[in-house]
């Protein structure tokens, strides 16, 4: 399947791109960094030399074929050089994530086995150090920034810039040994190994080919006609698989520029400053900054918030279908551009968001209406469904054919089917080599045709060939009359409500289905002083009636849209409460990184699951709490039970 | 101690002489003595921390060191010379700087207009020419523009460039201030209680900038600060005031054991 050969002259290595950008793109610029307020820049022929004389250094520091190279720190345009120079000669980039605790680090750098670490700064090298006594493989620790570095033992430490100058220095003797290097490599050689962050069980090193890396980007650049005069911020983490084939993928592939925000705060700004005209973000990115538009249109004069108001709703009714180039009168056109001129333009400005041609999110579903907003101010914003096994890309939203409830059709040259368990397996030149040290986890995960299964479970929706993907296909079960049960998807319809935070649907294996609901607090909190309700906790609120009055709303709402969805019909919710306090890592019911244990709330709310299933009206219950500081506490309340109306089911598709 | 003699930290650094020397300074508010004979001396490149209770007489000391109060007995000599009785922005000039103990910041300008101020008494061009913003006066703006931005890099502020400081919680506004004492690139800096008020994470991060602003550019820093856990991480030496007058000198074990301090943070049956 993966037979492609390498593509012209020989363009088969990230190194070899690199040259080809050097020679052929020369005076554009490849790399900016905000530093000392002022963007630098950094043309492809100086990177070139930056990396030459990197990977000169490399070899000084005797760095063999094969080595790992751990790259730890944010987006920085001497870490992307890093990776590049380890890979001309012949090593392995492995980027991790720099917010990792020292403990989470250990495991990735043992595990792989790194010869050598290339720290960002003090703290990232303090955190290596740490636990540099567990890793006999270690040797060298090479760091950026020189700041608080001076008192440290120097004997494995050394400054990238100073590496780079011994490079430069011996380059007489030493250019031959990478140019031999250099000549060894081919498509098949590993590019990188990215480490995924698993939520059961310890981080698993996917190996990414050149072929995987260079041939997932030249699909996505043919796909979205990306050029060498694109340009993309550099800010999601390095160790992310998105962010190795936008910023070393994508870019050496045309050759676009790659953009580094000044720090992690000042990320907003520099996006305004910069206004990429290819951008990723994860859906709570879009959804943060569409709050904060809102919150500040609260506090404008009524005159503005009119004007506002005005011109969003218009563009709510045309904007998506003037950027799907469907059928718009003339009046609606006419009015739009003035829309986009006193209100859409300079908000896009203000999003950094105004030369956006193509800008896309994943990870996780997005709201229908944040999708939409983005869209009717004429942001090409997409949605694609990929992940690191696959070099990101397995589907992908064609322009003109883009939905908030959809994730694509299949990326070019990508197969998928869907298994006998719905579940989503995929096979595309992009599908990774293997994990690295774990055999099992590859057979279990990929099939000797190569074949990988997602964990996701998805059916393509019948016409337009676009997969849905509905939740992991372990927690997707059956109710009792067989039809499909899948929670996240339910789930996600309800959180998308911004008075609703959180919400757990059961019914696996039950008549029908019933949910928990938390409320956000500070939605909630704002409409109830809006409204003169009184309240003094969280309990308060949760249980107050109108508050249930108003969730109730929410959930019917959402019981009417999934009684048109054939596959899912069966998951109306008919019976709901509002939990008295809200899930909370501390007590063990959400994983940090906030995605809700089933088995734990199965057990801790077993009377509550009772009672919306025995017909009673209300419930008492006392439930353990964990402070912060690791005392507990108990806290009682009694609960009231809500009956949903719900929809009749429309017609089984066949 | 001798003026020259110089020694090495256990983590490296290296103490010179004595670059200020307190010599007997009494200091009285009409018939209140808010400091009573009270003799030390700060070293060249030196962490030293001035501790005690409240009242003790920590932030008269700092006022004395930096020429706002005068003391009527007792002499300073700073760099092998007497000084003379002088003004806050002479002291300034001679690369003394300072932050407070209650954040003295322009509320309603920028943190970078505020960091630029720091750099006031390195301006050299006529009004004339700022005012005009043009010539040699907007060259002299980006050589020192470019000192400030090297600062906010330092102090990891880039985040806060244009926003008004007024709107900055208070442990910002105490790194502003940090910033801005930094800008007049002092040999001698003095901070009045730099992590008062804050939450433990941002003792922490004071702390380290600190540390890497008297490693990096060797200044000297004279520290007033209640947090015992912090005086003992940072400072190299310890005075501690009691009721104007001076209990113990020494490093920061030696100070910490004394019963003289332990009984004046405790308290005593008198």
């Amino acid at each position: 399947m993966t037979s492609q050969a390498a593509p012209e002259g020989e363009l088969d290595t990230i190194p070899r791109l690199l040259a080809r950008n050097a020679r052929t793109y020369g005076d554009k610029p490849a790399y900016r960094e905000k530093e000392f307020g002022i963007w630098q820049s950094w043309t492809w022929a100086e990177t070139e030399k930056e990396i030459r004389n990197l990977a000169l250094g490399f070899l000084e520091l005797d760095m063999q074929v094969g080595d790992h190279v751990a790259i730890i720190g944010r987006n920085r345009p001497a870490l992307y050089w890093a990776m590049v120079a380890a890979q001309s000669v012949g090593a392995v980039p492995v980027p991790l994530y720099q917010d990792s605790v020292a403990e989470e680090m250990a495991y990735v750098l043992d595990h792989c086995g790194a010869r050598f670490v290339i720290a960002e700064d003090q703290e990232q090298v303090d955190k290596v150090l740490e636990v540099s006594d567990r890793l006999p493989q270690l040797e060298q620790i090479i760091y950026y920034d020189k700041r608080g570095m001076r008192k440290y033992d120097h004997t494995r430490l050394n400054a990238l810039r100073d590496i780079q100058a011994e490079g430069a220095a011996g380059h007489q003797r030493l250019e031959p040994i990478l140019a031999e290097r250099l000549k060894q490599q081919d498509y098949d050689t590993t590019c990188v190994i990215l480490y995924t962050s698993g939520t059961t069980g310890r981080p698993k090193g996917v190996v990414l080919s050149n072929r995987n890396i260079i041939e997932s980007s030249r699909i996505s650049v043919e796909f979205d006609k990306l050029t060498v005069d694109d340009s993309v911020l550099a800010y999601l983490p390095m160790a992310w698989v998105g962010d190795f084939i936008f910023s070393v993928g994508q870019c050496y592939w045309t050759g676009f520029c790659v953009n580094c925000p000044e720090s992690a705060d000042t990320m907003q700004a520099d996006l305004k400053e910069i206004g990429p005209t290819y951008f990723f973000a994860p859906p709570r990115f879009f959804e943060g900054l569409l709050t904060a538009v809102m919150i500040r249109m609260e506090d404008a004069s009524p005159l503005k918030r009119k004007i506002f108001h005005y011109f969003m709703d218009h563009a709510k009714k045309v904007g998506s279908r003037l950027l799907d180039g469907k059928p718009v009168s003339l009046w609606d056109r006419l009015k739009y551009n003035i829309g986009d001129f006193v209100v859409y333009a300079p908000l896009k400005n203000q999003l950094g968001m105004s030369r956006v041609r193509i800008g896309y999110t994943a990870g996780e579903a997005i709201g229908p209406e944040i999708f939409e907003f983005y869209r009717s101010l004429g942001i090409n914003l997409k949605q694609l469904y990929g992940q690191t096994e696959a070099s990101v890309y397995i589907t992908i939203q064609p322009d003109g054919e883009v939905r908030a409830d959809t994730v694509g059709v299949p990326a070019p040259g990508v197969e998928i089917r869907i298994g006998d368990n719905g579940e989503v397996y995929y096979r595309s030149p992009g599908t990774f080599v293997e994990y690295y040290k774990n055999p099992e986890s590859t057979a279990s995960t990929k099939d000797p045709e190569g074949w990988v299964a997602t964990g996701d479970a998805g059916y393509f929706e019948e016409g337009t060939g676009h997969l849905k993907i509905i939740d992991r296909a372990k927690d997707v079960g059956k109710l009792a009359d067989g039809s499909l049960f899948a929670p996240k998807y339910v789930e996600n319809k309800l959180k998308f409500y911004p008075n609703i935070l959180e919400a757990v649907l059961f019914g696996a294996d039950r008549e029908n289905c019933v949910a928990f609901i938390n409320i956000d607090l500070s939605a909630v909190g704002n409409w109830a002083e809006r409204n003169n309700i009184g309240y003094s906790s969280y309990q308060e609120l949760a249980g107050h009636p109108k508050v249930l009055d108003m969730i109730q709303g929410h959930v019917e709402e959402v019981n009417a849209s999934l009684a048109t969805d054939p596959m899912l019909n069966g998951c109306q919710i008919h019976r709901f409460l509002i939990l008295h306090k809200e899930l909370d890592p501390d007590d063990g019911e959400m994983t940090r990184t906030r995605k809700v244990r089933r088995r734990i709330i199965d057990e801790k709310y077993a009377d509550l699951i009772q009672a919306l299933y025995d017909g009673s009206t209300e419930v008492s219950t006392t439930t353990e709490v964990t402070y912060e500081d690791g005392r507990k506490g108990s806290i009682s309340a009694t609960l009231e039970i809500r009956e949903a109306r719900v929809f009749p089911r429309e017609a089984k598709a066949a | 101690m001798s003026f020259d003699e110089s020694y090495t930290t256990p983590d490296g650094r290296t103490i010179g002489g004595v670059l200020m020397e307190m010599r007997n300074i009494t200091l009285r508010f009409g018939g209140v003595t808010a400091i009573k004979d009270i003799s030390f001396d700060i070293r060249q490149g030196e962490i030293r921390a001035i501790i005690g209770p409240n009242g003790a007489g920590k932030t008269s000391m700092l006022n004395v060191i930096n020429g706002f109060y005068h003391p009527q007995e007792g002499e300073i000599i700073f760099r092998g010379e007497t000084r003379r009785r002088m003004r806050p922005y002479e002291a300034a000039s001679q690369g003394i700087s300072r932050t407070f103990q209650n954040v003295a910041l322009f509320q309603g300008m920028s943190t970078l207009d505020n960091i630029m101020a720091g750099r006031t008494l390195k301006m050299h061009k006529n009004f004339f020419w700022q005012m005009l913003r043009y010539g040699p006066a907007l060259q002299e703006e980006i050589e020192h523009r470019k000192v400030v931005e090297k600062i906010i890099d330092f102090l990891e502020i880039q985040s806060i460039r244009k926003k008004p400081v007024g709107s900055l919680p208070y442990g910002l506004q105490k790194r502003v201030e940090l910033a801005r004492a930094l800008a007049a690139e002092p040999s001698l800096l003095l901070l009045d209680e730099p992590m008062a008020g804050m939450n433990v994470e941002e003792k922490e991060d004071m702390s380290r900038f600190i540390l890497d602003v008297n490693d990096e550019f060797g200044t000297t820093i004279a520290l007033i600060e209640h947090d015992m856990g912090v005086v003992m991480d940072l400072a190299d030496r310890v005075v501690a005031l009691d009721y104007g007058k001076k209990i113990a000198d020494g490093t920061p074990q030696e100070v910490q054991s004394n019963q003289a301090v332990i009984d004046a943070y405790l308290g005593v049956a008198h």
